[in-house]
């Protein structure tokens, strides 16, 4: 009886030391991980230094007088680029923070000179109508080749890819000879078409609605509906979301176009605010910075809106989700 | 292999043979405006664009197979060019490819403020480059912040913009710009593991090294090709950044192959144009055609 008890006693001690030892165990690889997440996070948060960066000194640039401007970066912006060799006694000030915050530069731009509005309002009429109506033309095409699949589809579905994957390199001497043909070359059609008809929102709305499972769409037919009935009342409100995604993703990559109404708009009048950025002289180097910021708006609210959807969308072009 | 026996059962079932047929012409309607419109858009024009790039002139229509090919190659210009893409594309891609795996694997790992730092890595995506360029001219400027900064450990003032350095500004930006992009497919893609593996491999006391290797990468090759084909076609359109920098004519090392495109279009010089895009073409389905098989060579025992 005595002898288990310190059996038991016995055993109970070296249960506890190992107890012990294995908590302290944990605890050293507790620390590790804590040094190892501290140190990740660092990393991390140096990257997100790095990428906003430009972004923020964009804005609070912005905020500058034009005095100031040309008093820091006159020399970047000179008319004669000189490489800089010339100043070589002078720094650019790179400055985190205006001196004196003033909003001369926005009222300039926005009441005094409008030619920056009127580039920005070309940007969103070239824009828009690519959004929406290649939206509307992928619906239909997606829908086409979802429903009744065939050899025939499937060898035009690649054909679509292959297009989606050529760089403008490519595509853009067929755009100009086709918008020649049509009399469209500097027009904003020679813009659109090309952009409406694209092959890049009908790839991505194809692939997902190939994820809805068929057999919805097939009880609904048994239930009577016709083609249209299922698009419109079946398939659209299903992908609300992956439009709202590729949404965004064509509005990104259209506001952001240089190669386009560089070759196809020969009228500087017509070109989008990112072409005519790149061309504000030396002069006027104080209102770029409010013009640039001006020029973000749009896709930022877009972004802090549907960062989501944009993550989403990203992902469906992957085609990694479901 | 299970897929077109099913259906079939299906038609048989409902027996409404006139039916399915009626819905698939109507599903036809659907698919063609898309259809006209790449067809008048892009792939006749491209036809057009084969046919002149083998006759000698659009008047004269006159076959000269290969000339055209052997004239721009031989261009002095496009030489540059296409080194330049070349290159460019050579450094940035796979930089973009590792680079963005290691963000996702950090955002992957349990640190705070995870959907800030998606947020904020994101974020240069969205932001218009026209915008920022005016801030990266001024740090990359000859008095600028990056050589003052470079200048506190004792290196010389570089010209950055107007030397064979300028590559390099070119590549920070496009990492810039796309890592973002990158990170989030492999965020997908690394969350989409299946765990039970994760956990047996984990079970069998296998190294983190190990659990990466031999099952991290083997789950994400898909991705990692499709990462690799967005990069490859976003590093072509590195000119947008180059044009706004420096417009339609910058630095030799900086001279791409659109820069080309471009000053061709200026002259109308079809058969040269069409020639250099044909190149591009077949360059670029190469390409793609040589990843797709190495995926399919180390991804076809995994199914994801």
């Amino acid at each position: 009886m005595r002898e288990k008890t310190e059996y038991n006693s016995n055993n109970a001690v070296a249960l506890e030391r190992w107890n012990r030892s294995v908590r302290k165990k944990k605890k050293i690889k507790h620390t590790r991980q804590l040094v190892r997440i501290t140190l990740v996070t660092m990393v991390a948060a140096w990257f997100a230094l790095l990428f906003l960066m430009p972004i923020v000194l964009t804005i609070t640039n912005s905020f500058m007088s034009a005095s100031e401007i040309s008093a820091n970066y006159g020399q970047v912006f000179a008319t004669t680029d000189t490489g800089g060799k010339v100043y070589i006694a002078e720094k650019v000030n790179l400055k985190f923070i205006p001196d004196m915050v003033s909003f001369s530069q926005y009222i300039t731009v926005l009441f005094k000179s409008p030619e920056y509005l009127l580039k920005f309002w070309n940007s969103v009429i070239l824009v828009v109508p690519i959004v929406a109506f290649q939206l509307l033309v992928a619906a239909g095409a997606s829908f086409g080749f979802t429903r009744y699949r065939g050899r025939i589809k499937e060898i035009i579905f690649f054909v679509y890819i292959i297009l989606m994957l050529m760089p403008y390199q490519v595509t853009l001497v067929p755009n100009y000879l086709v918008s020649d043909w049509l009399n469209i070359l500097d027009t904003n059609w020679a813009i659109w078409l090309p952009g409406i008809f694209s092959p890049f929102a009908v790839y991505l709305l194809t692939k997902y609605m190939r994820r809805i499972p068929a057999s919805v769409m097939e009880a609904a037919q048994i239930d009577g509906a016709g083609e249209w009935q299922i698009f419109r009342k079946i398939c659209m409100p299903l992908c609300k979301g992956a439009m709202c995604s590729i949404a965004i993703l064509i509005f990104i990559d259209y506001w952001n176009m240089v190669e386009q109404p560089l070759i196809l708009l020969s009228d500087p009048e017509k070109h989008p605010l990112s072409v005519f950025l790149s061309k504000i002289n030396a002069g006027e180097i104080g209102l770029a910075f409010a013009v640039a910021t001006i020029y973000m708006v749009p896709p930022i609210l877009v972004f802090l809106y549907g960062e989501d959807y944009l993550v989403e969308g990203i992902t469906y072009q992957g085609g990694i989700k479901g | 292999m299970f897929f077109p026996v099913k259906e079939k059962l299906k038609s048989g079932k409902s027996g409404s043979n006139r039916r399915t047929r009626r819905g698939k012409r109507i599903s036809v309607l659907y698919l063609l405006p898309s259809v006209i419109g790449v067809l008048l858009f892009f792939v006749l024009p491209f036809l057009i664009v084969v046919y002149y790039s083998v006759v000698d002139n659009p008047i004269n229509h006159e076959f000269v197979f290969l000339d055209n090919f052997i004239m721009v190659s031989h261009n002095a210009a496009f030489q540059q060019a296409a080194k330049n893409t070349m290159m460019f594309s050579a450094t940035a891609v796979p930089l973009a490819v590792v680079l963005s795996l290691l963000l996702a694997m950090m955002l992957e790992s349990k640190i705070p403020f995870k959907s800030q730092f998606r947020t904020f890595f994101l974020s240069p995506m969205m932001v218009p480059i026209a915008s920022v360029v005016l801030i990266w001219q001024v740090l990359f400027h000859y008095n600028g912040m990056m050589n003052e900064v470079l200048g506190w450990f004792g290196v010389d003032k570089i010209d950055w913009l107007n030397s064979s350095y300028a590559q390099i500004v070119i590549v920070i930006l496009f990492l810039w710009k796309n890592l973002g992009y990158n990170m989030i497919l492999f965020m997908a893609a690394l969350s989409s593991i299946p765990k039970d593996i994760l956990e047996v491999a984990v079970l069998e006391s296998a190294s983190p090294y190990q659990i990466f290797w031999h099952i991290k990468l083997r789950y994400m090759s898909s991705t990692i090709l499709f990462v690799t084909i967005m990069s490859l076609i976003n590093s072509f359109k590195v000119f947008r950044e180059i044009y706004l920098l420096k417009g339609d004519y910058p630095y030799d090392t900086m001279y791409m192959l659109q820069h080309f495109m471009n000053n061709t279009f200026g002259k109308l010089d079809y058969q040269k144009m069409s020639a250099a895009a044909i190149m591009m073409a077949i360059v670029m389905v190469i390409i793609i055609g040589i990843l797709f098989l190495t995926e399919n060579y180390f991804g076809k025992d995994v199914e994801g």
